[in-house]
């Protein structure tokens, strides 16, 4: 038997919190280096696993399967294809730059504070890698409580609300994801993701199919999220603690969709279809997500707001590239459907690595500037650019990567879903390109003018911060921003180094929804 | 194997209540040991009934003419109250020594109550039902008003009092018109008379079905008839509240599994319906008065209503269960229940525990508790968790199991009631988690709390099962499965 390199890289952050709890309370900086240390197990493993998947990113590696409740079919099944290697790297990599910045920023409960990030940390892989239904729902529902403390014991002033809003949105939505499932099961007579897209349930009834599809459909639109289901996110991203944030940008909201592309879009194709052509309802939210959620940065005055809004436009590129796809079966016949249908999902699926990459660096940027100043609200920033170039060399980057200025990592993903969305959607597509003009309004008007151009008022600032010490970005706090801008240049200049471990999951996807 | 064998479990935990008894009547002064007395009685009923579990399925059968069945199922139960027995025990030592002289009467009572749950679930004819209904039912009640100078104990059994009272009787009406249907008061008999009813009788099914569901319902605590328990709970010793939330509904669902499958297995459509529509009103109404409770006795009371509720589901899902069957209704009630005791009686261990220490029930001063006992603070995560149903605790399983019987049956409408229903519940478990973890303390009231052994076990001991019905959770479904075995025409 092969090493279980899976279960490894989904169980040594479990080891390492166990290490943690064993750590006595006064030992803080012990736990903090040993998490942080230790967390670069998985990181390295997963990095392996990318380069293993690559020869060959459509199938299925690393797959181990052993029986876990025969009395109710469940399965311990995990497997890797390209998208989940992307998808763990990301994981991992972001989870280790959150237990590094948090060395320097996390001052109180510390022992619980990593204990509890690293069962996140399990919860997070455990989904990208489960094949099986039971256990992708255990691990969906893991994630879910360890966040829950995080924001309401290390959040802002409105946490307690924050949290609780959080948890019964996700767990109203997995609920409904619950009864799915085993509709899906009594339909198919298994768990296993991949057998049950194989057989297709439902196929002949559209009504069963069609509420089926809804549940899964809602309990992944919340976790997007995808306008109406939006309204935990602002709450939630803003009371977080930095690095709460980061991961709840960076990886959490990527379950959802990662969801939708994994077991959503292979088994209810035609139901994807239906709803995505003939009764486009999830283009329009998704074109919502995108035009409303710029809006709403637009008119933000608090930058963590105002980042946490632009997640809900920028997952809504997401959700118009899975439907474009799926709405390739409605128009099958057409030349070149296929070909634009793996376009827009290559995008889709890439801009959940960049959007992880890019938003997690601005929420980093966000909690750098607010353990300076203790505000964050844009107007009582001005001038800063003077002041702290590095800050400000380092946000622009990232800004324009969000905005999706050509060479940076945001463009690719933006161009591959309204290259392939164009083609199948247009008239969502077209709509849906406002949200760039929007998006760049934002970043250029809000945050680069408003925060690091014009003069610095120090009078103002002693008063608004109450005369804290503006400096410029640490040496941590370099170290943790680098690997992410470097990933945005990267990225941009060669998208290949990810598309192409996506491109063979989608071809693969594609290939087998439509006729 | 003689069949009699069957019946030591009842005998030990019988035999044990005497001893328990007698010797606090005759005895010394020092009564310290009485409960290791009782505790070594359960735990001796409880090894005998697993030991037994092994040679039952060569023997269903009844005995003592048809009074007394021996099939899995009741062997389920007597394991059941054999180890709510053991664990009450444990967690009335340090309390009751502190509020009660009559510790002779007091685990005598408790040992009584739990013979006569496992009674209960051996009885195959309605006259044995009633009997041990009723044994159950008065034990109850003296335990509830055990601690007689406090008013509110004593309003508590008052309120129980009555309302049991009625409920028996209109139980009692509801089996006399079975036996005039039928002539017999055996289920077996009782079933086969039933499906050579004259057509002309046969309306008589349908008020003996809801006066039957008066009685049960009070024993499971269902709405409507579950008004004795919030006022039952908050004033009981909490030890005996615990009892209550779990073994009492057991002994509940172990009646009604077995008069609804022996006696009624062809009338299913009927008491389905009937059942569906209390489960719904039990869910509804539990969690939505639930979220209000400041008091969190009331407020495990008003969420036992609604898990309550969740059981029936399972129940209503009913299907002859076969080898290789996947989400059968019993199945699904069967793990609930376990997975209730687990998850209920070690949440009642860490109310218990934190009354004994700071003599307070209220949510709000549960506030900081992370930072005085992180023991206490930590399992209870686990314990609501397992209540709300978060995967890797047993609650997650039972949901499963349930859900899925409703599903496989096609009640679409119960299972949707039920997940908005466990939305609702998240609400208030999860405020019980805000004040223990997010709610910083004054300095000044950091000391750390300091629990009696016998509860730490407790607590440990459920905190254990909770998380191993989660995380492995074939060996208890498998059980389950084999405790299927009823008796049947």
């Amino acid at each position: 038997m092969n090493f279980p390199i899976l279960t490894a890289i989904t169980f040594i952050p479990l080891l390492i919190s166990t290490i943690v709890l064993l750590i006595p309370k006064s030992k803080e900086n012990w736990i903090r280096s040993v998490s942080t240390v230790l967390s670069l197990i998985p990181l390295a493993l997963s990095i392996y696993i990318y380069i293993a998947v690559r020869a060959d990113p459509g199938k299925m590696h690393f797959t181990e399967e052993y029986s876990w409740i025969p009395a109710i079919d469940v399965y311990y099944r995990m497997g890797v294809d390209g998208l989940s290697a992307v998808m763990l790297v990301l994981t991992t990599l972001l989870s280790t730059l959150c237990y590094y910045y948090s060395i320097y920023t996390i001052k109180n409960r510390v022992k619980e504070y990593y204990f509890l990030f690293l069962l996140l940390q399990v919860g997070m892989s455990g989904v990208f890698v489960s094949l099986d239904f039971i256990f992708f729902y255990v691990f969906w529902e893991i994630g879910l409580v360890p966040m829950y403390l995080l924001i309401g014991i290390w959040g802002g002033e409105r946490r307690i609300y924050a949290s609780i809003k959080f948890f019964l949105y996700t767990l109203a939505g997995s609920m409904a994801m619950l009864l799915a499932i085993i509709g899906v099961y009594l339909a198919t007579g298994t768990f296993n993701i991949l057998e049950a897209a194989a057989a297709q349930p439902f196929a002949g009834n559209f009504a069963l199919s069609a509420a089926a599809f809804w549940a899964f459909f809602v309990a992944f639109a919340i976790k997007v999220p995808i306008f109406p289901f939006h309204t935990w996110l602002p709450d939630a991203h803003t009371e977080a603690p930095t690095a709460g944030s980061v991961i709840l940008a960076g990886v959490l909201l990527k379950l959802g969709a990662y969801g939708l592309i994994r077991i959503v879009l292979p088994i209810f194709p035609k139901t994807f279809a239906f709803y995505s052509y003939n009764v486009p309802v999830i283009p329009i939210l998704a074109v919502i997500s995108i035009v409303y959620g710029a809006l709403v940065c637009m008119a933000q005055w608090d930058l963590k707001r105002l980042i946490a809004y632009s997640s809900v436009s920028h997952m809504g590129y997401v959700t118009l590239g899975i439907s474009a796809a799926a709405a390739s079966l409605a128009i099958s016949g057409r030349e070149g459907t296929a070909t634009s249908a793996i376009i827009s999902i290559n995008g889709a699926s890439l801009q959940l690595f960049t959007h992880g990459v890019i938003t997690g660096g601005l929420f980093f940027l966000v909690g750098m500037i607010y353990d300076r100043a203790h505000t964050r609200q844009i107007r009582d920033f001005g001038g800063l650019g003077s002041k702290v170039p590095y800050y400000y060399g380092i946000m622009m980057v990232t800004g324009f990567a969000s905005l999706g200025l050509p060479g940076l990592a945001g463009f690719w993903s933006e161009f591959f879903v309204f290259r392939g969305a164009f083609a199948i959607i247009p008239i969502f597509a077209i709509i849906g390109v406002l949200g760039i003009v929007f998006t760049a309004a934002y970043i250029l008007w809000k945050i680069v003018q408003h925060i690091f151009l014009g003069e610095f008022d120090q009078e103002k600032w002693d008063q608004v911060t109450h005369q804290a010490k503006l400096t410029d970005l640490a040496t941590f706090e370099k170290i943790t921003m680098w690997p992410l801008v470097i990933l945005m240049v990267l990225i941009g200049f060669y998208p290949s180094l990810i598309v192409r471990l996506l491109n063979g999951v989608s071809t693969a996807l594609v290939n087998n929804i439509l006729p | 194997m003689h069949i009699f064998l069957f019946l030591l479990p009842q005998l030990i935990l019988f035999l044990s209540l005497v001893l328990v008894f007698g010797i606090d009547l005759v005895g010394s002064k020092e009564k310290k040991w009485l409960p290791y007395l009782a505790l070594t009685g359960t735990t001796i009923s409880l090894a005998v009934s697993i030991y037994l579990f092994g040679w039952v399925e060569i023997t269903a059968e009844s005995v003592l003419g048809g009074m007394i069945a021996i099939d899995s199922f009741s062997l389920y139960f007597q394991i059941f109250a054999a180890v709510i027995a053991s664990i009450i025990i444990l967690l009335s030592i340090e309390y009751m020594a502190l509020r009660s002289p009559y510790q002779g009467e007091y685990y005598s009572l408790i040992l009584l109550a739990c013979f006569s749950i496992s009674l209960l679930s051996v009885s195959a004819d309605l006259v044995m039902v009633f009997i041990s209904f009723e044994l159950l039912s008065i034990s109850s009640y003296i335990l509830t008003g055990f601690l007689r100078n406090d008013p509110k104990s004593s309003e508590a059994a008052i309120k129980y009092f009555l309302y049991g009272s009625i409920a028996s009787a209109m139980m009692l009406y509801g089996m006399s018109l079975l036996y005039g249907a039928t002539a017999s008061t055996n289920l077996i008999q009782i079933a086969q008379g039933l499906s050579g009813i004259d057509p002309g009788l046969r309306w008589v099914i349908y008020p003996a079905l809801v006066l039957l569901m008066v009685g049960f319902g009070f024993k499971t605590v269902t709405v409507p008839f579950h008004q004795w328990s919030p006022d039952a709970y908050e004033g009981a010793p909490t030890p005996v509240t615990a009892f209550l939330a779990v073994g009492s509904i057991g002994a509940g669902f172990a009646v009604l599994i077995r008069v609804m499958l022996t006696a009624l297995p062809d009338f299913q459509v009927n008491w389905a319906a009937l059942i569906a529509g209390l489960s719904i009103m039990s869910m509804t109404l539990g969690n939505l008065v639930a979220i209000s409770q400041k008091n969190i006795k009331r407020m495990l009371a008003y969420s036992g209503i609604a898990h309550a509720g969740y059981i029936l589901i399972g129940l209503v899902s009913w299907d002859l269960w076969y080898p290789g069957m996947v989400f059968d209704g019993v199945s699904g009630v069967l793990i609930y229940l376990l997975v209730y005791l687990a998850a209920n009686l070690g949440a009642f261990a860490v109310v218990i525990g934190f009354e004994h220490k700071l003599g307070s029930n209220q949510i709000s001063d549960y506030a900081g508790l992370i930072q005085r006992s992180p023991l206490m603070a930590g399992t209870m995560v686990v314990f609501l968790f397992s209540l709300i149903g978060i995967p890797g605790t047993g609650g997650f399983v039972g949901k499963l199991m349930i859900f899925g019987a409703a599903l496989r049956k096609e009640y679409y409408f119960l299972a949707i009631i039920a997940i908005i229903n466990s939305v609702v519940a998240g609400f208030y478990y999860l405020n019980v988690i805000r004040y223990m973890f997010f709610q910083p303390l004054d300095e000044p009231q950091r000391d750390r709390i300091q629990l009696p052994k016998t509860l730490s076990a407790v607590i440990i001991l459920t905190c254990v099962f909770t998380l191993l019905m989660g995380l492995f959770a074939q060996p208890f479904i498998q059980f389950v499965q084999a405790s299927l075995g009823l008796i049947t025409s």
